[in-house]
């Protein structure tokens, strides 16, 4: 995915559009300013294939060597697939975040949007004032 | 994630403005602006086991005590003895209130100084500095003739930790330095400035401390890093000073020891010396000493991926609360997650198997014996 095209979390999750096998999915991950900071990632907990997700709500973590940080859903719908092989290979997520380093697919909810999500810009904006 | 927020009471180590400029990631750790990490913390963690690391250890209180009775003084404040100290001794104590709790784990460093002159610094935990200074100050009082500065901010604190630490010092210190027995300190010239040495540390690696005046510190910590770059030397900042401690076993101040806690339930009761003496908080220690302690400190290691941090409940195979964590970290040594925590006195022995419950999620873990990591000697 193109990260210029991605729209954002404030709490760092990006979310893109993708279609898989005929119908529109979003497919959710963590931002590579995220990564950067959290380095040395040790642990990720991830949902199950058809649990649902809501905007703003946690639906996993992720933990490096110095803390634990959840993960928000950018969007609300039900999850069509996890990258679980992802948890045994960390380093994936940090080395290609917006491409190998995908976390969860969802189909979207009726009425669900990526409206209300920030652009690429507005968000590292936001990550360099924090 | 968030950033300390920069105001203006933060205070800044003579090293700061290097951390900065190196592009550490900084934040506010007892009113001071500290790196947390230059690369990652595996990485310093690492390099400290397997060559070296140098701390800025700057935040750290430095307290000064010099005349003839300053010893009697510090008898009566510390749990140990420091009157029988010989100038070059380095001893580990707490100071304790009146009724036994740890107000703070210090070092005490005699030293006598070119013109024969003795004195001791007393090295306390950063976030503790303030509270010390209100404490010691009536008794300071009652010793007029007793010489105190507090020279935290006038000098700068430098540890050095490693395997390869003696080859890397080696260069820029004389032999007596390398000759230095554990928990021993001298004073010595480096490049013509004076500069205590210890040989202490808080990482289980051998290691030296380096006090220095703090318009020093900067070029001493220049020429360690370029002295220690062949052998692989990496600044560290508090992130891995921390997992560093955490597997070294090593108690810290706000996590492990506190006022609510006594010397012996934290392990530390060799720190306490009552024979023959009198000091504050004497009479609950004697106590403490011979009562049985509801709970005591333990090392944990997790079966699993998912770290317990401070303030996971310990639970046993009912569910009961028996404990609580007080650090936890994943190990990059031993590539598990280990804690320390406090547990019920019966349950706090080696082998015993608890459930540690991760943000409602249960673990197993297990008590095992502290330290974690020993080096190999």
């Amino acid at each position: 995915m193109n990260p210029q095209e991605l729209k954002y979390n404030a709490s760092h999750e990006w979310v893109g559009m993708s279609t898989e096998d005929g119908s529109d999915v979003a497919v959710i991950g963590i931002s590579d300013f995220a990564l950067e900071q959290l380095t040395d990632l040790v642990y990720m907990a991830l949902p199950e294939v058809g649990a649902s997700v809501q905007a703003g709500e946690e639906f996993g973590e992720v933990e490096s060597v110095k803390a634990v940080s959840p993960l928000y859903s950018p969007v609300s719908g039900e999850v069509v697939a996890v990258h679980s092989e992802l948890v045994d290979k960390l380093d994936q997520l940090a080395a290609d975040p917006f491409g190998e380093g995908w976390i969860i697919k969802v189909k979207l909810a009726d009425g669900a949007s990526l409206d209300g999500l920030l652009d690429r810009e507005a968000y590292q904006k936001q990550c360099g004032e924090s | 994630m968030s950033t300390a927020d920069r105001s203006e009471t933060v205070k800044e180590t003579a090293l700061t403005a290097w951390h900065v400029a190196q592009g550490a990631r900084m934040a506010e750790f007892a009113n001071y602006q500290m790196p947390i990490q230059y690369s990652s913390i595996v990485a310093e963690h690492q390099a400290t086991r397997t060559a070296a690391g140098v701390f800025d250890i700057s935040h750290m209180g430095r307290l000064r005590f010099e005349g003839d009775r300053a010893a009697e003084l510090l008898d009566h404040l510390l749990t140990r003895r420091v009157s029988d100290m010989v100038p070059g001794d380095v001893r580990y104590s707490m100071m304790c209130n009146e009724q036994g709790g740890i107000l703070d784990d210090v070092l005490v460093s005699k030293l006598e100084n070119n013109s024969g002159h003795m004195f001791f610094l007393l090295v306390v935990n950063a976030g503790n500095r303030a509270k010390i200074l209100q404490w010691i100050a009536p008794h300071v009082a009652d010793y007029p003739d007793v010489m105190f500065h507090d020279v935290s901010d006038a000098t700068a604190m430098i540890a050095v930790q490693g395997p390869r630490v003696q080859e890397i010092l080696g260069r820029l210190f004389p032999d007596k330095v390398l000759q230095l027995g554990y928990y021993k300190t001298t004073l010595c010239d480096q490049m013509q400035k004076p500069c205590v040495v210890s040989r202490t540390g808080y990482t289980g690696e051998d290691g030296f401390e380096l006090t220095l005046k703090a318009e020093d510190a900067p070029r001493v910590w220049e020429n360690v890093l370029l002295a220690g770059r062949e052998h692989g030397i990496l600044p560290v900042g508090l992130g891995a000073r921390d997992t560093l401690r955490l597997e070294a076993g090593m108690p810290l101040y706000g996590h492990e020891l506190s006022e609510e806690i006594d010397p012996y339930s934290a392990g530390l009761g060799f720190a306490v010396n009552l024979k023959d003496r009198d000091f504050l908080g004497r009479e609950a220690l004697e106590r403490s000493k011979a009562a049985s302690h509801a709970s005591m400190r333990v090392g944990l290691k997790l079966v699993g991926r998912r770290s317990a941090r401070e303030g996971a409940s310990l639970l046993d195979g009912d569910g009961r609360k028996v404990g609580e964590v007080t650090s936890g970290t994943y190990s990059p040594t031993l590539q598990c997650p280990i804690a320390m925590g406090y547990l019920r006195n019966e349950l706090a022995v080696p082998g015993t198997s608890v459930e540690v419950d991760i943000r409602g999620a249960k673990a197993d873990a297990e008590v095992v014996p502290l330290p974690f990591y020993r080096r190999s000697k």
